[in-house]
């Protein structure tokens, strides 16, 4: 048995899963609860941020990366590797050492993610002059997926640019088409650093289709490269690399390494619960005059990226010191802007309504009132004890018959105490929510 | 369904905290973001006005399918010449109060324009009641 996330970029896996309840305590729209001893989720208010998979200690939470083999598929195959990959490694082991090491590993053509950004950069400019303001960046995935779900009110404020991996993907995409190269030999994969890149590859936003093939989970990638240079393997294969970047483009991915580019006034935000608090308070209308927000979900943006292992500032510092060698612009950028112009834009992106009580405002009303009345019961400290992770969630579930007001474990105290229910029956209520094993240890 | 919100006159560090509980119940109400923005907008505004300017005040918020009935009323000075508040620009907020970013002449204004029903009583030396209805379709 196992559940998918709304994207299918996170799988829970149930026979792993200890019901420990840490993925619960830090998931942002409290789409997790613990019954029977596992994690469950509320697939419908995910957004594929990846918080639960950082946390989980048991490594319970599977990510849906595509299987390494199907790069064989394809005759040309190009790997699209992001500045934070580099950065995972000591400065002791080169660049040239680890191009080769994947072209060993099977790919035919590496480029960096980051190629594209100068003419992004350059684009954004332009649409800002003339979007919503403030604008806000459309890289982060997980914060495109969190406004949809829990600020339906500013999705028209969302960038209506595609991201970096997409437009040097759609170039990689033209340029082998323009050699007279089939389609069907061509894969294109993506090294991530990131789930909710991968939720965004496997179901895009703003009406885009990804001409991404693949996408290689970084964490695993990074092990697969590593020990290939601890064991010293062999370098028999010919690996092409386009090398041109910018140092835009290497810090782009860092945070500041976008709005600093960007005319105006304009802020970079990083870490879920600090563009959380700021998007309430541009929901509310308290903050005005900004020009162009860069908001991150993971604190030091992707240099904190799920998928990446080492030390978040170490791993900054690293992009920082390399970026300090490399040149302001590259020269495959005016070919970038020819190929580009007609394919950075998309959609609009649709809100995502995450139905809490009732889609019928009678009902929704009266449950609401309900659990208004339950939370003055609970002890308001969030123990979680009940499986769900604050005792305004518990009520909201209670009211819509997903949970038992027993399971508060201070009411029920409250209740055996007056000798409403019996020490078995509590007990059952626990087996009920966190598992029949944890309460059969012999101590 | 009711709420209650007690507000304090010059704690304008909490000030927005009705506002925003008033935002999260109407969101998972899924009313619409026009609608919700209009409240939040409205209700900060009222909100902020009793903090700077009265001793103290209580908001009533009265939710129910068809739209919101905000009531805001404050033990303060009072509104001597309510016309001349509702005119855009005009304040008598003082040099503190505008140096916090508050006191812009705008509220009141504003107030009634993201309204569909407005009304304000105010006695001099006792305080002033304020009646914000918004509907929801």
């Amino acid at each position: 048995m196992s559940q998918l996330t709304y994207h299918r970029a996170l799988e829970i896996l149930e026979n792993v899963c200890i019901g420990c309840s840490h993925c619960m305590k830090v998931c942002p729209t409290e789409a997790l609860r613990v019954s029977g001893g596992k994690a469950h989720i509320h697939v419908e208010w995910c957004i594929d941020c990846g918080e639960c998979y950082r946390v989980c200690p048991t490594r319970a939470i599977r990510v849906m990366d595509d299987d390494f083999k199907q790069i064989f598929e394809y005759k040309h195959r190009v790997l699209l590797v992001p500045s934070v990959f580099f950065a995972q490694f000591n400065d002791n082991i080169s660049r040239d050492k680890i191009y080769s090491i994947i072209g060993e590993l099977g790919f035919t053509e590496i480029c960096a993610v980051e190629q594209s950004v100068d003419t992004l950069l350059l684009e954004e400019n332009e649409y800002v002059k003339n979007s919503v303001k403030p604008a806000i960046s459309s890289f982060c995935p997980a914060v495109i997926r969190l406004i949809q779900v829990r600020f339906p009110s500013l999705v028209d404020h969302i960038m209506r640019l595609i991201p970096p991996i997409e437009i040097t993907a759609q170039y990689y995409k033209r340029k082998f088409a323009a050699d007279g190269i089939p389609e069907n030999d061509l894969g294109i994969f993506y090294l991530t650093p990131c789930i909710g890149k991968i939720a965004s590859v496997k179901s895009p936003v703003g009406g885009y289709k990804s001409p991404i093939t693949g996408v290689i989970n970084m964490d695993f990638f990074y092990n697969k490269v590593f020990l290939a240079y601890k064991q010293h393997i062999p370098i028999t294969n010919n690996v092409v690399v386009s090398k041109e970047l910018s140092s835009k483009g290497i810090m782009f991915p860092v945070t500041g390494g976008e709005s600093v580019h960007i005319e105006g006034r304009t802020l970079a935000i990083d870490g879920m619960n600090n563009v959380i608090d700021f998007l309430e308070m541009l929901e509310n209308e308290e903050v005005d005059g900004f020009d162009f927000l860069e908001l991150r979900a993971c604190d030091q943006s992707c240099a904190g990226g799920i998928l990446c292992h080492r030390n978040r500032f170490l791993t900054a510092e690293n992009m920082r010191k390399f970026a300090a060698t490399m040149p302001d612009t590259h020269t495959l950028v005016p070919e970038y802007l020819s190929h580009c112009s007609a394919v950075i834009h998309m959609d609009e992106i649709e809100p995502r309504s995450m139905i809490k009580y009732d889609r019928d405002i009678d009902i929704a009303l009266k449950k609401m009132e309900g659990a208004k009345k339950l939370r003055m019961l609970f002890p308001g400290i969030d123990c979680g004890a009940c499986g769900a992770p604050s005792c305004e969630a518990l009520a909201e579930d209670i009211v819509k018959d997903q949970a038992e007001i027993n399971a508060c474990i201070f009411l029920r105290t409250l209740f055996e105490k007056r000798g409403e229910i019996t020490l078995e029956e509590a007990v059952k209520i626990m087996e009920k929510i966190w598992g029949k094993d944890r309460f059969s240890k012999e101590i | 369904m009711l709420s209650e919100f007690k507000i304090e006159g010059g704690d304008f560090t909490r000030a927005g905290y009705a506002s925003s509980q008033i935002k999260k119940i109407l969101k998972n109400l899924n009313v619409s973001p026009d609608v919700v923005k209009r409240v939040v907008v409205a209700l900060y505004e009222a909100e902020v006005n009793i903090v700077a300017h009265a001793f103290k005040g209580v908001i009533v918020a009265d939710i129910s399918n068809s739209g919101i009935k905000l009531v805001l009323e404050d033990e303060g000075p009072g509104i001597p010449d309510i016309g001349m508040a509702m005119t855009k620009g005009y304040s008598t907020a003082s040099q503190t109060v505008r140096e916090m970013g508050f006191g812009a002449g705008m509220g009141l204004p504003n107030i009634k324009d993201n309204a569909d029903r407005f009304e304000i009583v105010s006695e001099v030396g006792k305080g002033t009641r304020l009646s914000i209805e918004i509907d929801f379709l």
